[in-house]
């Protein structure tokens, strides 16, 4: 037989009983429809956590000074602060896999200006910090190599600030005088939310390092070195060459143990992604065994269809049917079933993913690619569930299967 | 021996039930030519139906050879077993086997669906042709279920006729039948065997099997006797008569 007569006659089979076929279809239409829609909730979360993390700036280098070794004695990561500017000057000049560099001096203390006073974090940071850490500004302006080497007394400030001391007005131009030294404000940043350990990135006010390391800090150290690499892929080339530049710039003996440590974000990001995939399983597994039931379903109805239609199966085979165009008539129609169910519940999905990508604080993230894995899956239900019936079918003999009453 | 279409030699069939062995038909031999029209009778459970069954390809013989058409069908497969009951064998029933919710053009296009060869391109316009024999062309778009009895045992009719058989077997064609289009039945078959078509059917009562050229008596799985009919109605007439009847009575 052609296989567009025998899709004809499988699907006028399935149009002669419409409601059993819909109710058949409708176990492969949920359990289609859930898989999708979990797998898509699964895959919003992990892009949820990709996004964060890349806040994080995604080609971040972080150098800390690591545990010192006086005399026997080890005292714990950073007890012992030996970053200076020269080592920063020399990662700069040498470092070739990087884009920009920064020290981090970090200070604190009231800040005074517009409405009142306000205490935060004051971190000493180059010209290159924002693009290190891929944080752009709300407004105004950020400064520059020569302000830093001018020791200029100019600062940007995080929202937070902005809200607590300049709730009404702009605060570019205004003054705010930092433990007695004034800073005129340049610049605001955009809002960035939370740290990865529940912190505000926003509290925050940036000036340049030199000025706050002379007017603010005081003392020669800094407490970390921030780099970026050129591209994500070169990031363990980059952190090898950065431990080089750094030992040298230490004058550490080979076989000594670095007084520094370097880190990057992929531990972090590992570890998001990894929860949310071990999600993603759980989810679709779930979602998983309800196709499976929906293939029972398809068997079930299938087995009571051929019990019912014994005697169509006997004329059939009494004008000159073989059993295997009995076999494929029926298995086709499972498939048929099982596909059109699978079609509908991908349908189905979107539409649920759209209502809770609008409606709800959950995002759902539909890959093409689950798309094609519910639909090959459901369509494998149909010639695995329906293979049984079919089978039964076709090893009906012509003349029991026309007395059959 | 050229004309002989059907050929059975000790054709036996022997079913099994539980420790009981039936023996449905016991070493039968029949010649059937081409052009016959032969009425098989005989009282239920002495072996017609199984031969019908046999002489139809639906079942195989446990002993005995069975030449169609010259073909020693014996050493079939299953596979080939089919394509002779699509090709050579139209099937007409008792309880007329149509598919229900399905019209009667396609219940006609059934059997050209399974043919193998193809050799008929236009399903629709064979079934058609098949349908305007029966003469229902204007019920062809009908399903079985907005049929009359008569009319639906055409249509099942049709369906035998559409491949072309060498032959139409009919198991108690009238059966489910009133008298008036149980002849109007036998007219048909009068018409068709008239052309040249080969039919062999069974039946329960003696006067129908007078519309057949030849009798076959059946008893207990046995062939007792095989004559030509002396007295052989011709149905035409026998229509005008029993429609007459119809009439007076009401």
């Amino acid at each position: 037989m052609q296989a567009k007569i025998i899709l004809k006659v499988a699907s006028k089979s399935i149009m002669k009983a419409r409601m059993r076929s819909l109710l058949t279809a409708l176990g492969i239409i949920i359990g289609v429809a859930a898989v999708v829609v979990m797998v898509a909730i699964g895959d919003g979360a992990q892009q949820k956590v990709e996004q964060s993390i890349a806040s994080l700036g995604t080609n971040l280098i972080i150098i800390t000074p690591g545990s010192s070794n006086t005399g026997g004695v080890r005292g714990g990561m950073g007890s012992f602060s030996r970053f200076t500017f020269d080592d920063v000057d020399k990662i700069k000049n040498e470092a070739t896999l990087i884009k920009g560099v920064s020290p981090l001096v970090r200070s604190g203390g009231q800040v005074i200006g517009g409405v009142g006073n306000w205490f935060t974090s004051i971190q000493g940071v180059s010209a290159d910090y924002l693009d290190i850490r891929e944080w752009p500004l709300q407004s105004g302006e950020f400064f520059t190599d020569r302000d830093v080497l001018a020791r200029s007394k100019v600062c940007v400030l995080g929202t937070e600030v902005v809200k607590n001391l300049f709730p009404n007005d702009d605060p570019i131009g205004q003054q705010v005088r930092i433990r007695n030294t004034p800073f005129k404000v340049i610049g605001v940043l955009k809002e960035k939310g939370q740290t990865a350990t529940g912190s505000s990135n926003d509290d925050v006010i940036l000036a340049p390092s030199r000025t706050v390391q002379d007017r603010l800090s005081g003392g020669r150290f800094i407490s970390s070195i921030q780099v970026n690499a050129v591209s994500a892929d070169k990031i363990p080339a980059a952190i090898a060459e950065l431990k080089s530049i750094m030992r040298e710039a230490h004058k550490i003996e080979p076989g000594m143990e670095d007084d520094f440590t370097i880190r990057d974000q992929s531990d972090l990001s590992e570890a998001a992604t990894e929860t949310s995939r071990i999600l993603t399983i759980l989810l679709a597994s779930v979602a998983g065994v309800s196709l499976i039931v929906g293939g029972i379903g398809i068997m079930n109805i299938m087995l009571v269809s051929v019990t019912e239609r014994t005697r169509e199966i006997g004329i059939r085979l009494s004008v000159g049917a073989r059993a295997s165009d009995i076999l494929i008539q029926f298995l086709t129609e499972a498939i048929v079933l099982s596909l059109t169910g699978g079609l509908i519940g991908v349908a189905f999905s979107f539409l649920v993913a759209y209502l809770l990508n609008n409606y709800t604080e959950q995002t759902a993230y539909i890959k093409p690619q689950i798309i094609m894995i519910a639909f090959g899956f459901a369509g494998a239900i149909g010639i695995f569930f329906g293979f049984y019936p079919a089978k039964k079918a076709a090893a009906l003999n012509p003349i029991d299967a026309l007395r059959y009453e | 021996m050229e004309n002989i279409l059907i050929k059975t030699e000790n054709l036996t069939k022997t079913y099994k039930v539980g420790d009981f062995e039936i023996h449905a038909l016991k070493s039968a031999n029949i010649v059937v030519e081409k052009g016959e029209f032969v009425a098989i009778m005989g009282a239920s459970g002495s072996g017609k139906s199984t031969l019908m069954n046999l002489l139809g390809c639906l079942d195989m013989p446990t002993s005995g050879e069975y030449f169609l058409d010259g073909h020693n069908t014996s050493k079939m497969t299953q596979n080939e077993y089919a394509n002779i009951r699509n090709q050579k064998i139209g099937f007409v029933f008792q309880g007329f086997n149509l598919l229900s919710r399905t019209t009667a053009l396609e219940n006609v296009e059934l059997p050209l669906m399974y043919d193998r060869l193809q050799k008929i391109k236009d399903h629709q316009k064979q079934a058609k042709y098949a349908l305007d024999r029966v003469g229902l062309t204007d019920r062809m778009h009908h399903i079985p279920s907005q049929l009359s009895g008569g009319q639906q045992q055409r249509v099942a009719i049709a369906r035998a006729l559409v491949n072309s058989p060498s032959i139409i077997l009919a198991d108690e064609p009238t059966g489910n039948l009133d008298s008036v289009t149980s002849v109007e039945v036998f007219n048909l078959f009068q018409n068709l065997n008239d052309e040249g078509i080969t039919i062999v059917m069974v039946t329960h009562e003696r006067d129908f099997a007078r519309f057949a050229k030849r009798i076959v008596e059946m008893r207990d799985g046995r062939i007792i006797r095989d004559s030509k009919i002396k007295d052989r109605l011709d149905a035409e007439k026998e229509l005008k008569r029993v429609q007459a009847e119809a009439e007076i009575k009401e």
